[in-house]
């Protein structure tokens, strides 16, 4: 999904001047010696994987804790320590109040530590800043290195720096045994009397030591100690008990400076992640309690429905609200939900139940018309109940009278799904379909671009075959022997044909439609067809297709009629269903909804850069609503070759449930596997339409805001034409009145969609809630992985209407707020310069600070218009799990796993550290797929991998894994298979090899690094977070 | 020297032309005086199989407002080579080709038998003919598919190399791309919308490229003009025409080349598959497909030969051109309604055929409508489709009717030589002696507007040119033209002058050729004080009858029926004034010559008939007479005004009887022939006969014989006409009786009947004069002193 933009090479040092920020702070030399490394001189790579190798060698090994730290209590929050190295005083000095140091002037501190860490950049930064006492020494290092030849020296210099600053404080676990007493340090050190000599002696000397020491497998793979390390971070400041031990420890201590920042030092992610497996993967998650939090989404764990949805249809931002507006107005954590109400169900949970309570239909409360569920409360011996959501009291219809027992139950309790489940399905009556009649099948309509392009790359062919067997496997209903969808079928460049194919034709019927202004559909009937009545026919249809416009020269493309047309056909049809388009050019032929070339990257970083994300025309607006009305589905599969103004084309389907793919210069043998997976995926998926959905919560509280790939006609109905297991639909609340601590909170999503069978039905999804006075609980029960959902879902759509700044700057105040009102509430007394973090969000900023790397939020004109636009496009519909990989890419190293092992090898960190001269490293993110071969990587697994004797003898474009007998790349293709299978998108599977140009490409995923169109690294960013609480909180 | 009808006869059969006077009088005063003005019926592509084709072009006079084709009544000076022209006088050389040219040996065209000849132009591509099929689908099944093996039996009929092309609509209009293998293509347009040709050009990709128009703009500009002959010429270099021939080939074809695919295309060809809701008509969009039609050919064949066929099973119920609404609570138009006012559609109908009508006949091309339904179609509005264009307009209840499928065939009718009785973007120009102009013609023709020294002032009909254009023609296709003579009385004609005329028809012969026909006829003038006896000799009563009534029709068209009567009426009272013999005040003595007899007659059968009559007709049947009326030759057009009946019976051979209820009796079969019917009707006893079976009885083959001559005799009228006529077997008391009985003299009504006696004739129940009466009205009229 990213060649688009980081085709040219020089382009990353052109990259610069989105950074100009930066020079313009500090100073134009540091940046760009910086940056030409990555840019110029590949070699600069070189050192730091060989730093990071021996990283995490050092760090892994679960080393037990050192002696001195017996007095960090495990749950001791150690995040703070490097920050405290930073005198409140030096912030005031360089004029960054605010967080703008992604486009424009950074702010001094974070991006000296960034300096510190990566090394690079200290000799700047030493000069920029002469004030700082620690600078000077840093500076030289720095500069010796800099006019050195960038080869050798950044390791060193690397290395040193990033152990100084954290190695001390995360102590226990993951240090090594040199650095205990250093751990106090930074913590003491930050605050007064900071940096002065001590770094770069020790720098060097620490770096090295530990590296050739430990040499055992990589950080992930030392599991004793890793578990603790989560310990200490999660601040066990919520359960109280902790205060003492953590804060305390590293206060006091004021041991000797130290400068390093250990990436371990900090939050990981990745240990989050395997925690959180350790303790609840292969458990059941019953939900039997209001309030629970569930596992995360990276775990495996099954559910068991006893009365509150699944977390796979529902996940809260906190699953403890807090009582009043004030509170929630206090802490600033948004209150919302991602509900994802079409979520897989594994084959070991039950499947929905579906109830049918005949004509009488759905019972539901006659003031707020909530569903009957599991939270109504049934009076009166069993005559009346009263809803949940607003207190009415509704006599028990006679048919579903059934007496109470002694404990107030009704005694069909457990024979009734919409009495004892949080989710259920109901047959919906007639009154619940369009103008009272039953809802017929939804129809799939191929559209297919037949203009030069797509004729020449080989792609009309290419789908023509691929559907004449994919149409057998379209999604069915449970238990239906075939599918109920009818298919029609639609190619177009500057006219759209349509095709007959009626089953008692004896050859398809061509209809060629030119009027591109009033779009209609030809034929009423033989369009849309059941395919296997009409197979020979269909098959016939797509196998002339192809060779009809061989000889075609036609260029230009329509596109708004289109979704027009296909809107038009289901109408005539009366059914609800889905586009699927492949095209391949921006729409520049006359006809509504024309495009033209708008990408203008002056506008980058500019107040007018939200224009480059709004769609163009009302012609696409009304558009979409006419979709929306129909239930009318568009997926767009698009092939450019140039900019197509994604943002204007992608969105009708970014409101009618639709996907968006985006396969860049698109070639057969390298991406023609990659798209037939995603188009085999999109086709079969289970998918409901013309949904109608509609969120009630009980009193006190209401949604107020939604997010997703829907149409808001007005404030409370969610309007879908089609929702796919894929897509969620992130719900925010807020309070109207205190809430009940006794009662809780009530959330009720109803859905009414047509099954792809054909039947209207609803799908009900209830979740209780908790509520508290006390922050302490919000916290807690917060989740971070959805929090950072709903934030990058209001953030991307933020852009839309202001400058990127002011959003990048909101994002990162709002997360100092939230911390810093935990900080200020909840965690017990410590030092100020202490970073605590609430347990339940210790990971919460690496995810902002990899948000607010992600192009979209990017400023810079390297990136592609498009890409931003398709990026901000589809992260709107995204699910937590989606938004979870996409802010933090799965980064595995396959050269030491265990191929005899089921278990895929575990995560490691996303930071440039972690990679290893000779490693092979897998990273994915959901949309890419990159296989990392370092440049020592063994020959034998480079032999196993792809059966040539090493890395100079593969070949440059290669794009997939032979099928080679043996047991390495058995495993490795089987990993590589299981993610494509279980990633909503396939991905196009990329081999990069260590310092070949295309690993910029990667680089950019390492998300804990500096960003490489800007962006600071992890642990700039949690200096500067740090710093706004701390500001904050005086 | 011959009778007067002999040589009018002998006119006809040569020249076919038959002139109301043919004396004319010499003084524009005493023309106007003749009442019924000098005018003729020239039926422009007359039958001549005799005629020799002449190889060469027609030689022109060189005065340029003139041009007159040198003809036998041409003065020739063989010496010295010079040839006068008979209309302007002006003295030409002969061209080099004609030195050989003397007594002895001169052209074709300076024979006197050659009046008329024909000249077969050698330049230019041979033409191709063009079909464009433009079929409804909303019909029934049965309706369908016999229209649908009409249309395969005519692609055997067609030749080989003729082009043909196929649109078909329903609420949607494809335009059918053929020559597709493996899967069948169209073009498709939604119904509601009109395209210019323009638009229409580049939705079917028929726009020439860019850079093909960006040289052809280099070059001198090409702006379409009328040549010589009158005919909009486009001239483009060839590349450009070729182009466009191949582009154009998508959608026109030779026969030759797809012939299994337009059979196999027609035989999968369905009913309109748009649901038609209960109470609702099915949505027909044929504004459209007609002006996708005319739009085609407009952009691919303009001014060559081409027919558009359309084929309709119902009124035009959507888009531009429709007649009447979906709602089938809502009936269509009558002529109640449109006297009210009430008819919502008409206007706006009328005007977008119209539109297409001029747009199809500039290009030369012919617009033919097939309309099959029991209820209207709409022909009152689409008229002018056929009317201007020469088309043929046919009307029948069903597709499935052998009324429709005879006449279709009918229309490949095919002559001596093989070639199709049709001809195509014809141009007539009219050139006139001095002392004579043309003030215009009525037929199926449109103006060309070319003015000229004699275009009269004065217009009648299609008027203030010297030129029309017809798209299309058969040799019986007839024009009325009418000429003013503008000689001031005070100017006399020297004795033996002649007033000359001479048509100048130029057209595409069905064989792709162009040819001219010149027919050049002279009329001797006579001074009308003096000489009253020999003009009022030279009358031809039918051939004025029907002159008269193309203007009446034609005035009926605008006018109120009443005052077209009123003025018809009048007409006929001064010409009995004028050439009556009577005494004043005397209505029992008046009389009239022989020349004149009939002709009261005549205008009293037109006054009932339905061309001026529309009281029991609907708009479209009126429409559809009027049509027939007004290109149909003097013969048909009389049979038209006046039907024919001859009675079979027992008392002798059949015979011709009057029209009359008196020639209604028992023992008698009658056939009428009104030319869009024929009917035998069984009188009475013959009815009961037939009914006893007496026909089947051995002794009486004589019945037999009776029974079945009517019926051989309406066969061959059947198989003769086009179109062809409804046949009607019918008895007394039948219900179709009444179209008997609406035709005959009502000289026995139930008004009078018992004054008449009741042993012979049948009474007719109506108020309707009879023409007893109306002639004693004439009579006392046309003696009237006050009038």
């Amino acid at each position: 999904m990213s060649e688009h933009g980081y085709v040219a090479a020089t382009s990353y040092s052109q990259a610069q001047p989105g950074l100009g920020g930066y020079q313009g702070g500090f100073g134009a030399a540091p940046a760009q010696p910086h940056y030409g490394h990555y840019g110029g001189a590949p070699q600069a790579f070189t050192a730091p994987p060989t730093a990071v190798q021996k990283f995490p060698t050092s760090s892994g090994p679960g080393l037990p804790p050192p002696p001195g730290t017996g007095h960090y209590n495990p749950n001791s929050q150690q995040n703070g320590a490097h920050m405290q190295r930073y005198p409140p005083a030096t912030y005031g000095q360089p004029p960054q109040p605010s967080y703008n140091s992604m486009a424009s002037p950074a702010p001094p501190p974070p991006m000296q530590l960034t300096n510190q860490m990566s090394g690079m950049n200290l000799g700047n930064y030493g000069k920029g800043s002469s004030k700082w006492h620690w600078s000077p020494s840093q500076v030289n290092p720095g500069r010796c290195f800099v006019p050195a030849g960038p080869v050798q020296n950044p390791p060193s210099a690397t290395s040193p720096m990033a152990q100084q600053p954290f190695r001390g404080p995360p102590p226990p676990n993951a240090v090594q045994p040199p650095m205990p007493p250093q751990m106090a340090p930074p913590a003491s050190m930050s605050m007064g009397q900071p940096y002065p000599g001590a770094p770069p002696p020790t720098a060097p000397g620490g770096f090295h030591q530990p590296g050739p020491g430990l040499a055992g497998p990589p950080g992930p793979a030392g599991p004793p100690g890793y578990p603790q390390q989560g310990g200490p971070f999660m601040g066990g400041h919520m359960a109280g008990p902790q205060p003492g031990g953590f804060p305390g420890g590293l206060g006091p201590q004021p041991g000797p400076p130290q400068k390093k920042l250990d990436l371990d030092s900090i939050p990981s992610t990745t240990q989050v992640i395997e925690d959180d497996q350790a303790r609840h993967g292969g458990q059941v998650f019953s939900t039997n309690v209001r309030g629970q939090v569930p596992p995360l989404v990276t775990t495996n764990f099954t559910v068991q429905d006893q009365g509150h949805a699944s977390p796979r249809f529902i996940r809260c931002t906190t699953y403890s609200f807090p009582r009043t507006a004030e509170l929630a107005k206090q802490c600033q954590v948004p209150l919302a939900c991602v509900i994802k109400p079409f979520a897989r169900v594994p084959k070991n949970e039950a499947p929905l139940y579906l109830v049918n309570h005949g004509e009488n239909g759905p019972i539901r409360c006659n003031r707020c018309k909530a569903y009957m569920c599991p939270y109504m409360q049934f009076l009166d011996g069993g005559r009346r109940y009263q809803c949940a959501f607003c207190s009415c009291v509704n006599e028990v219809p006679v048919f579903y009278f059934q007496h109470l027992d002694h404990m107030g139950r009704r005694v069909d309790f457990y024979e009734r799904a919409e009495l004892s489940l949080g989710s259920y399905e109901m047959v919906a009556t007639l009154d619940y379909c369009k103008n009272n009649k039953p809802p017929k099948p939804p129809a799939y309509i191929f559209m297919i671009d037949v203009s030069y392009n797509n004729i020449k790359s080989g792609l009309v062919r290419l789908i023509c075959d691929e559907l004449k067997t994919l149409l057998d496997k379209l999604p069915r209903e449970e238990g239906a022997e075939s599918s109920a969808i009818k298919v029609g079928f639609v190619t177009y460049n500057k006219t759209l044909h349509f095709y007959n194919v009626k089953s008692s034709l004896s050859q398809p019927q061509m209809m060629v439609v030119s009027d591109m202004a009033e779009m209609y559909v030809p034929l009423p009937d033989g369009f849309l067809v059941d395919f296997q009545e009409s197979r020979a026919l269909v098959c016939n249809l797509l196998s002339q297709i192809p060779e009809m416009f061989t000889e075609t020269n036609e260029s230009e493309t329509v596109f708004a009629p289109v979704i027009q047309a296909g809107v038009e056909a289901f109408k005539e049809a009366d059914c609800s269903g889905k586009l699927f388009i492949f095209h391949s050019s921006m729409p520049t032929a006359e006809a509504p909804g024309k495009l033209k070339n708008r990408d203008d990257k002056k506008l980058v970083n500019t107040d007018k850069e939200k224009t480059l994300f709004q769609p163009l025309k009302a012609t696409y607006e009304d558009l979409s609503k006419d979709c929306v009305a129909q239930g009318c589905c568009v997926d767009l599969f698009l092939f450019p070759n140039q900019f197509v103004d994604v943002a204007t084309m992608a969105d009708v389907p970014s409101h009618t449930g639709g996907s968006v793919f985006k396969y860049n210069n698109f070639q057969m043998d390298t991406d023609g596997e990659h798209f037939l997976r995603d188009l085999r995926k999109e086709v079969q998926k289970s998918i409901g339409f013309d949904g109608i959905m509609r969120v009630r919560t009980s009193t006190g509280f209401r949604a107020t805001d939604f997010f997703g790939a829907i149409h808001m006609n007005n404030t409370t109905d969610v309007e879908m034409a089609a929702v796919d297991c894929d897509k969620a639909v992130t719900v925010e609340f807020k309070h109207d009145d205190a809430l009940s601590e006794e009662t809780g909170a009530f959330i009720q999503c109803a859905l009414l969609y047509t099954t792809v069978g054909g039947q209207r039905r609803l799908r009900i999804l209830n979740l209780g809630l908790n509520c508290s006075s006390h922050l302490s609980e919000l916290y807690k029960s917060c989740e971070t992985d959805t929090l950072v959902n709903f934030f990058a879902k209001s953030a991307y759509r933020a852009i839309l209407n202001q400058p990127l700044k002011n959003v990048r700057d909101i994002l990162v105040n709002q997360t100092a707020h939230m911390l810093a009102c935990y900080r200020k509430n909840c965690a017990s007394a410590s030092v100020a310069s202490q970073l605590i973090l609430p347990d339940a969000m210790k990971v919460f900023p690496v995810y902002i600070n990899s948000l607010m790397k992600t192009p979209p939020l990017t400023g810079s004109t390297e990136l592609a218009t498009d890409e931003r636009a398709h990026q901000r496009l589809a992260l709107m519909a995204m699910a937590v799990e989606d938004s979870q990989l996409l802010l933090y890419p799965r980064l595995t190293s396959l050269h030491y796993m265990d191929v005899s092992n089921e278990v895929p090898p575990a995560p490691t960190r996303c930071s440039e550290e972690r990679l290893t001269d000779d490693g092979v490293f897998l990273l994915e993110n959901g949309h890419v797929l990159f296989l990392w071969l370092g440049q020592a990587s063994p020959p034998d697994v480079i032999q196993g991998l792809f059966n040539v004797p090493s890395l100079a003898h593969l070949q440059a474009h290669v794009c997939a894994l032979p099928e080679l007998d043996n047991p390495l790349s058995k495993k490795v293709r089987a990993i590589v298979n299981d993610l494509l299978e279980k990633r909503p998108r396939s991905m196009k599977l990329q081999i990069v090899r260590q310092k070949d140009r295309p690993e910029m490409m990667f680089r950019q995923f390492l998300v804990e690094d500096k960003g490489l169109h800007g962006g600071t690294s992890y642990m700039d960013f949690l200096c500067h977070v740090h710093r706004e609480i701390r500001q904050l909180l005086t | 020297m011959a009778t007067f009808p002999e040589y009018i006869a002998q006119n006809e059969e040569r020249d076919g032309v038959r002139f109301s006077w043919n004396v004319w009088p010499s003084s524009r005063l005493e023309a106007t005086r003749m009442v019924v003005p000098v005018a003729a019926l020239f039926t422009p592509l007359k039958e001549r199989p005799d005629l020799p084709p002449i190889q060469y072009e027609p030689v022109l006079c060189s005065r340029a407002t003139c041009r007159a084709v040198l003809n036998p009544l041409c003065q020739v000076d063989y010496r010295a080579k010079l040839w006068a022209c008979n209309f302007c006088y002006q003295r030409n050389q002969f061209p080099p080709s004609y030195s050989g040219i003397s007594e002895v040996n001169q052209p074709a065209e300076l024979l006197p038998q050659f009046s008329t000849i024909e000249y077969v132009v050698q330049r230019g591509p041979q033409m191709p003919l063009v079909f464009l099929y433009v079929v409804d689908t909303c019909m029934e099944e049965e309706d369908l598919q016999a229209l649908k093996e009409s249309l395969q039996m005519s692609l055997s009929l067609l030749p080989p190399t003729a082009l043909v092309g196929l649109i078909t609509f329903g609420r949607i209009v494809h335009v059918h791309e053929l020559g597709c293998e493996g899967i069948s293509k169209s073009y498709v347009f939604k119904g509601t919308k009109d395209l210019s040709a323009k638009q229409l050009q580049e939705m079917l990709g028929l726009a020439k490229p860019a850079a093909s128009s960006q040289a052809r703009g280099s070059q001198a500009p090409q702006q379409p003009q009328y040549n010589r002959c009158g005919a909009l010429a486009l001239r483009g270099n060839v590349a450009d025409q070729i182009l466009w021939r191949v582009l154009a080939s998508r959608f026109l074809q030779p026969v030759q080349k797809v012939d299994m695919n337009l059979t196999d295309l027609l035989g999968e060809l369905q009913r309109d598959s748009w649901p038609v809701v209960q109470g609702k008509r099915p949505l027909r969009s044929l504004g459209v497909a007609m002006s996708i039609a005319v739009g085609l050919l407009e952009c691919t064949f303009p001014n060559t030969g081409a027919r558009i066929m359309t084929f309709i099973g119902g009124p035009a119920t959507h888009g531009p051109g429709m007649v009447v609404g979906d709602e089938l609570k809502t009936p269509i138009r009558s002529w109640h309604d449109i006297e009210k006012g009430n008819a919502k559609f008409m206007k706006k109908a009328a005007k977008h055929y119209e539109s297409l009508a001029s747009r199809a006949s500039a290009s030369g091309h012919v617009m033919d409508i097939y309309a099959c339904a029991l209820d209207q179609t709409g022909l009152l509005e689409m008229k002018c489709c056929a009317n201007n264009t020469g088309g043929y307009m046919v009307m029948a209840d069903s597709f499935n009717t052998s009324l429709f499928k005879q006449t279709f065939q009918r229309v490949f009718s095919k002559d001596v030589q093989g070639a199709f009785k049709m001809a195509f973007a014809a141009a007539l120009e009219v050139k006139t002696s001095r002392e004579v102009k043309v003030s215009g013609a009525i037929g199926p023709c449109v103006s060309l507007n070319a003015k000229g020294p004699c275009v009269s002032e004065n217009e009648i009909g299609c008027g203030g040119t010297c030129q029309w254009k017809m798209c299309g023609l058969d040799p019986s296709t007839t024009l009325a033209l009418y000429f003013e003579v503008v000689n001031q009385h005070n100017a006399p004609i020297p004795q033996g002058g002649r007033g000359a005329l001479q048509f100048v028809t130029q057209y595409q012969h069905a064989s792709g050729q162009r040819r001219i026909r010149v027919t050049t006829i002279a009329r001797n003038w006579a001074d009308a004080q003096t000489q009253i006896q020999s003009i009022a000799a030279s009358f031809d009563q039918e051939a004025a009858a029907i002159l008269m009534a193309r203007l009446a029709v034609y005035r009926a068209e605008t006018e109120e029926g009443p005052d077209v009567l009123r003025w018809l009426d009048r007409q006929l009272i001064r010409l009995c004034q004028k050439f009556g013999d009577y005494h004043k005040d005397d209505p029992n003595s008046f009389r009239f010559s022989e020349t004149f007899s009939l002709y009261p007659q005549f205008m009293f059968h037109l006054r009932r008939s339905p061309f001026l009559q529309v009281f029991n007709n609907s708009p479209d049947e009126s429409s559809y007479y009027r049509h027939q009326f007004n290109r149909q030759e003097l013969t048909q057009a009389l049979i038209m005004i006046q039907p024919v009946l001859y009675a079979y019976s027992f008392q002798g051979p059949p015979e011709p009887v009057l029209l009359d209820s008196s020639s209604i009796l028992p023992d008698r079969i009658l056939l009428m022939d009104t030319f869009f019917q024929i009917l035998i009707y069984h009188g009475e006893t013959v009815s009961q006969w037939r009914k006893a079976g007496y026909q089947e009885m051995a002794g009486y083959e004589n019945f037999r014989h009776l029974l079945q001559a009517p019926v051989d005799d309406a066969q061959e009228l059947l198989h003769s006409r086009f179109p062809m006529p409804r046949y009607i077997d019918t008895e007394h008391g039948g219900s179709q009786a009444r179209f008997l009985l609406s035709k005959v003299n009502p000289s026995q009504t139930h008004n009078n009947m018992y004054t008449w006696g009741q042993e012979s004739g049948a009474p007719i129940l109506t108020d309707d004069v009879s023409l007893q009466v109306f002639m004693d009205h004439l009579k006392k009229l046309a003696v009237s002193s006050a009038a």
